[in-house]
């Protein structure tokens, strides 16, 4: 009886000694993490995708809470709901961001760019933008493997198979500049959403002169500069024989989409217009309206099919 | 037992198909367009332009830089501009294009045909005519000959190898060119022995060669210093580092060049250049290559003029055949594919080949089985399958730490894989980015 006794006693002291011992240590070594942190955290949309440019949204948290000034801090995920709750929590004052989204600056379908060779290489962008110019005569152009919908987060991409080219549901996207990285060809960028989505841009990367880039491609930027010319806001530049349209001057008017000789400034989610000029675009969607083209020669050239890479793993 | 490296290794199907088929002369095209990077290092600055007269053999483009070469015209004519063309490299890039009129050379050029033995130039005069004469390596590595000869101090050479393997399947200039140009080539590795200060040279020949060897070991008889090594067939022997731990039996450290180990390499091709260069002061704008397929009408060896068009060298050879899949600059093993047929051969052309449509599919790959046949015939001794992993995960430290750089890429991994898996292409990517890693922390 008395051994039951002294073993529960003794447990008992040993247990409150170490209890004492911890709440001292525990005192000495506290780390004092603000507590804010965890409420910015869970303000937070926790979809960890990286998109503000830190480690997931609690590194984005610790750097919020421990910045003087977030006005440059965004989001992307949530926008400007979930920037204005953060900086309630911290104090600060929000001014309302404009929401951006990922915009496709490649309009190379399959029937815009004939194919001069086929590519058999690994399915990657990325490797085939280091071996070659691609698959088409346009070396700036979308390769269409992919790689941008695989970095997607938030299946807001999908390839579209007729026309090989990434489509953005804009719904979905939150403009976290995954594929804006993925792309080996720089082809995707993040461009502000507009009023009631409207938006105007360049649907080219090609740096060619006007000749090559026509060639290779019908609907190239062929930097004519008749858009430069036409914009009365001084939004467009011409550089490398690419036209490229600043967002934040863009006023929306269109006129350039008009004047373009190759259909290569896009409108999108616009009305229809009062009186439809023959043969433009009054695009609502990604597709526009290409001019009829003679033929495809996508045939042409059997001699020319060879790919992108070496070992032929032949067993004789 | 005959030599060979020590690590890996795969013997492919040897196809060499043309090797009966004496060196002819290709007809100097209507244009050619010679572009300014043929070479490992910095482009060439084009130093004519359009509507200038150029005769065979003039300079047109000047070396800018230590590591970057010469580049003379090969045709006599008017430069017709200077514009970006696509290339073998499949990218458009900078190129003289050149109308070709009659076919004048430069007065300096010993056109005569006649052996010159005696080695008149000094040490320091050969180094500087190689460069001048823009003399790259042949093997298809194209790196400037005149870098490799200039032994950086505190470093010495003891032996010069003479890299006659032609370990690449199908391709046969090296092996005719040793057979018609023999003196020539021993004479032009006196030269290279001279402008290195060695008094050792080891020519190493694989074995499907009978008659190069029979030939050059007749030959070398009269050559003092100069032996000829018959090496068992093996893929990738012509690897420089591979070549060297066959014929001396040394290993380079990683990262190292071969002067680590008191060797040089220089191909047997560049032997040749070496000579023409110093002996007949001829710069290098022809060499030799090889056309071959299995459907092709004439496999065979061809002399051209660089900047000629893929195009000739297809018609010369019989056409293009009906089922051909691919055209392969190079041999088949670490040749690249050409996207059309009006890229220009240059000074790195050892060979084209037309692969029928059926050999020239890849296939279907799979999962990885982990049976490790990739990491047993790699010649490195790396692990191909991991490397892969690491590439496509990002992983770049890792891919560092992991010697990814040593990779020589050989494609023995992807040509052994029982999964068909795509190894050198995510090794490769890996490679250009853990080199841009490197250089920038620089």
């Amino acid at each position: 009886m008395s051994i039951i006794v002294i073993t529960i006693l003794a447990l008992c002291a040993i247990g409150v000694t170490a209890a004492i011992i911890l709440f001292f240590v525990a005192q000495k070594f506290k780390v004092y993490e603000d507590p804010r942190i965890d409420e910015v955290e869970e303000a937070l949309p926790a979809a960890n995708c990286g998109g503000c440019g830190y480690p997931g949204c609690r590194g984005f948290a610790e750097a919020l809470v421990k910045a003087d000034d977030i006005s440059k801090m965004n989001c992307p995920v949530g926008g400007v709901s979930v920037m204005s709750q953060v900086g309630s929590i911290l104090g600060h004052e929000i001014s309302a961001s404009e929401p951006t989204v990922a915009v496709v600056r490649c309009n190379g379908t399959c029937e815009n760019r004939p194919k001069t060779n086929q590519y058999d290489g690994a399915p990657s962008c990325t490797i085939a933008a280091s071996l070659y110019s691609g698959e088409t005569g346009c070396q700036f152009g979308c390769l269409g493997l992919g790689e941008c919908v695989d970095a997607c987060n938030f299946d807001a991409m999908y390839m579209d198979k007729e026309t090989g080219l990434p489509v953005i549901i804009e719904d979905k996207c939150v403009s976290c500049g995954a594929c804006v990285k993925a792309c080996p060809n720089n082809i995707i960028e993040l461009r502000k959403k507009g009023p009631k989505s409207r938006r105007v841009f360049v649907s080219c990367v090609n740096k060619d002169k006007g000749a090559i880039a026509k060639k290779a491609c019908d609907v190239a930027c062929i930097g004519c500069g008749k858009c430069v010319k036409e914009c009365p806001f001084d939004a467009i530049t011409l550089e490398n024989n690419l036209a490229y349209i600043d967002y934040n001057k863009c006023k929306l008017c269109r006129k350039c989409v008009v004047v373009c000789p190759t259909n290569a400034i896009h409108e999108l989610n616009f009305p229809p217009r009062k009186e439809t000029p023959a043969g433009k675009s009054t695009a609502t969607s990604v597709k526009p309206v290409v001019a009829p083209k003679a033929e495809v020669k996508a045939e042409e050239a059997p001699k020319t099919e060879p790919t992108a890479n070496d070992e032929t793993t032949e067993n004789k | 037992m005959l030599k060979t490296f020590s690590l890996g290794g795969i013997h492919p199907a040897e196809n060499k198909l043309s090797a009966s088929s004496a060196i002819q002369v290709l007809p100097i095209p209507e244009t050619v367009s010679i572009p300014i990077s043929q070479h490992i290092g910095a482009p060439a600055t084009p130093i004519v332009k359009k509507n200038d007269e150029v005769k065979v053999g003039q300079l047109i483009a000047k070396s800018s830089g230590f590591v970057s070469a010469n580049i003379h015209s090969s045709v006599s004519g008017t430069v017709f501009k200077v514009d970006e063309i696509m290339d073998a490299s499949g990218f458009r890039k900078t190129s003289i294009i050149i109308k070709v009129d009659g076919d004048k050379w430069m007065e300096t050029i010993d056109r005569s045909e006649d052996l010159v033995k005696e080695i008149s130039a000094s040490k320091e005069e050969i180094i500087k005519k190689i460069a001048e004469a823009g003399i790259v390596g042949l093997g298809g590595a194209t790196f400037p000959a005149h870098v490799k000869l200039s032994v950086p101090p505190g470093k010495t050479a003891e032996v010069l190898i003479i890299n006659a393997v032609e370990c690449e399947p199908y391709l046969t200039s090296d092996h005719r060119v040793m057979l018609e140009k023999g003196d020539e080539v021993l004479v032009g590795t006196q030269i290279l022995m001279k402008a290195l200060g060695v008094d050792r040279a080891i020519v190493g020949i694989e074995n499907n060669k009978p008659d190069a060897i029979a030939h050059l070991t007749k030959l070398a008889v009269n050559y003092q210093g100069i032996e000829i090594c018959p090496l068992k067939t093996q893929y990738p022997q012509g690897g420089e580092k591979q070549l060297i731990s066959a014929i001396i039996k040394r290993e380079i450290p990683s990262g190292a060049l071969p002067i680590e180990v008191g060797a040089v390499v220089q191909n047997v091709g560049s032997a040749l250049a070496v000579y023409e260069a110093i002996q007949k002061n001829k710069p290098l704008f022809e060499r030799v290559a090889t056309i071959t397929g299995k459907s092709l009408k004439n496999p065979s060896n061809w002399r051209f003029r660089i900047g000629t068009p893929v195009k000739d060298l297809i018609d010369a050879a019989g056409g293009l055949p009906e089922d051909t899949g691919k055209i392969i600059g190079g041999g088949p093993m670490m040749g690249k594919a050409l996207t059309t047929v009006d890229v220009p051969l240059t000074k790195g052309s050892s060979g084209l080949l037309l692969l029928p449509r059926e050999e020239a599919a890849r296939k279907e790959s799979k999962p990885c089985i982990r049976c490790g046949k990739c990491v047993s015939v790699c010649p490195m001794g790396l692990e191909p399958f991991l490397l892969m992993v690491l590439a496509d995960k990002k992983e770049y430290d890792r891919l560092e730490s992991d010697a990814v750089m040593d990779c020589i890429e050989c494609g023995s991994c992807s040509f052994t894989c029982p999964a068909n898996r795509p190894l050198l292409d995510y090794i490769r990517l890996g490679k250009g980015k853990v080199g841009q890693i490197m250089r920038s922390r620089k």
